[in-house]
């Protein structure tokens, strides 16, 4: 299966150095309890970063922050030249221009599959519902589910409606595809096709930021692994600077953790 | 995308089961007749035996006052219909802005969150009847608005009284819809307010459709009530007939039309759950 969904696909070469989303000393608490600790790090144009990190090491809480969904506590995060924890700016409008997957999917259960998808085409865009059709089932089409347009979410087995929700996110060609441990509540059967459909992403030039506790995923398809640890960065590096070649004995410790 | 069924040969097996739950139908069938028709001889028997049948009878279900009263009955119903459909708009409105407002987390709305859970908790806790006076009598009384019928008044109690409860079933329902589909939502870079009109509001109203119902079918009871202020509906109009004849047949009639009415909406409600039901989640035995 041969998918392209990025509009304006980059070849290897054309692909440049350009921070698509810094994240500079971003601090997140709860009461008392600090969640991020001065997070720090870039996702490049075109870039894969993984992070990874035990359940509670605040994986969650960034993407949220990175999404609008929770105000930080300190720090700025940029999408490109934009502050966006800067109050002024349209939180509206930087959600728009971020693509969000979710681990439950969340496709809206009231709404047909195409309905789901042209959603955000036709009442944020502006589309008329022709040209959000179009797309959507141009999108549809590229990965099998075309025959599916008219059918409601909770028909659809959890790999399809997953990948539904992931059309979903792309049909505005986002900057950044935020991924929030998109494979967690799927069967190891299903894991497979969703995995398959973010490679492909990621070969056509996606800038994408995901959270995940598949470690063979995030080794195979991360160009970059970024590990936390009580909300503190604790790796920042290739996938075998970080899995293989850490002298952290902690870091060692989780990876090891998982291989058995 | 209605496609012909397909019959399929079948194991030995499956033919013994469906010829097992055929039998079951059909036994669960002859059952439940058999129970029906024991249980209305029963009433029939009681009520044929009872001393006083043949009065009570004459006083409550006598034909003759039933036709006589029949049109009359169905004029003031008129007056019901009219101040229901009315009632019914402005319950809807009313109900829904509450409803947003007791959900909303805006800081700015906060004196409007505290003021529509005054007014929930406040018109919940009044007698229908008593808001019908105050609002009946209470307002022409100030003087201010010159002559209002009795009939707008009634809608305002009715709008006023209902839209209370209304107004609490469905926050129940908006906060049943999971935050995520909110997140969801708003990810998508809709605003707060589409997302309440397109996916929370739809979401929850499937949820709570048959709790809506129920108020609907007792608001168009309620509506007979605006008969206290002096207006001519169906109930008003068989006490009239009542008054006239000392015969309380006129009430049955008033009765059977208020269930003629609400049955096409209980139908409708009925077939829309399911519908929806069958279209958005998959069936299961249970």
């Amino acid at each position: 299966m041969a998918y392209e969904i990025i509009a304006n696909a980059a070849t290897p070469q054309q692909r440049e150095e350009k921070a698509v989303l810094r994240i500079d000393n971003v601090v997140k608490r709860f009461g008392d309890n600090t969640v991020l600790d001065h997070i720090s790090f870039d996702v490049n144009k075109h870039e894969t970063v993984a992070m990874l990190g035990a359940s509670g090491s605040g994986k969650s809480t960034l993407m949220k922050c990175v999404n609008l969904l929770e105000q930080v506590s300190d720090g700025q995060i940029w999408l490109g030249d934009l502050d966006i924890t800067d109050p002024r700016v349209d939180s509206d409008e930087v959600r728009a221009r971020i693509g969000v997957v979710f681990q439950h999917f969340n496709l809206f259960s009231h709404m047909s599959v195409l309905k789901n998808v042209t959603l955000a085409a036709r009442k944020v865009f502006n589309w008329d519902k022709e040209r959000a059709n179009d797309k959507a089932m141009e999108l549809l089409k590229r990965i099998g589910m075309d025959h599916k347009a008219k059918e409601y979410p909770d028909r659809l087995s959890g790999g399809q409606q997953q990948r539904v929700a992931i059309v979903r996110a792309l049909m505005m060609d986002p900057e950044l595809l935020l991924l929030d441990e998109i494979t967690s509540a799927l069967d190891p059967l299903l894991v497979g096709e969703v995995l398959e459909m973010v490679e492909e992403l990621k070969d056509q030039g996606a800038t994408i930021l995901m959270a995940t506790h598949e470690m063979h995923f995030a080794r195979s398809a991360a160009d970059r692994i970024i590990l936390l640890r009580n909300g503190k960065v604790a790796e920042n590096g290739t996938p075998e600077e970080v899995m293989d070649n850490s002298t952290d004995p902690e870091t060692q410790a989780f990876f090891r953790s998982y291989r058995s | 995308m209605r496609k012909e069924e397909t019959v399929y040969a079948v194991s030995p097996v499956e033919q013994e089961r469906q010829a097992f739950r055929k039998r079951q139908g059909t036994r669960s069938i002859i059952i439940s007749i058999v129970s029906t028709l024991v249980l209305a001889a029963a009433i029939m028997l009681t009520l044929h035996f009872a001393p006083g049948w043949p009065r009570v009878q004459h006083t409550f279900f006598s034909g003759e006052q039933f036709a006589k009263s029949f049109p009359i009955v169905l004029q003031g119903l008129w007056l019901n219909v009219r101040v229901l459909i009315y009632s019914l708009i402005g319950t809807a409105v009313l109900g829904t802005l509450i409803a947003v407002i007791r959900i909303s987390k805006s800081a700015v709305l906060f004196p409007l969150r505290i003021l529509a859970q005054a007014y929930t908790t406040i018109m919940r806790g009044i007698p229908m009847l008593v808001v019908l006076y105050i609002i009946g009598f209470g307002i022409p009384g100030l003087g201010i608005f010159g002559r209002i019928p009795v009939e707008v008044l009634g809608t305002i109690a009715v709008t006023m009284s209902y839209s209370a409860y209304i107004a609490e079933v469905l926050r129940a329902g908006f906060q049943d819809v999971s935050p995520q589909q909110r997140a969801s939502a708003r990810s998508l870079g809709l605003t707060s307010g589409q997302t309440v009109r397109l996916v929370i509001i739809p979401q929850a109203l499937r949820k709570i459709a048959p709790a809506l119902m129920n108020d609907f079918i007792a608001m168009q009871k309620d509506v007979g009530l605006i008969s206290t202020l002096g207006a001519i509906d169906a109930v008003r109009a068989a006490q009239v007939q009542v008054a006239l004849t000392f015969n309380f047949t006129p009430y049955i009639v008033a009765s059977v039309l208020f269930i003629l009415l609400s049955v096409p909406f209980v139908i409708i409600n009925d077939w829309y759950t399911a519908k929806l039901r069958k279209r958005e989640q998959t069936g299961g035995m249970v």
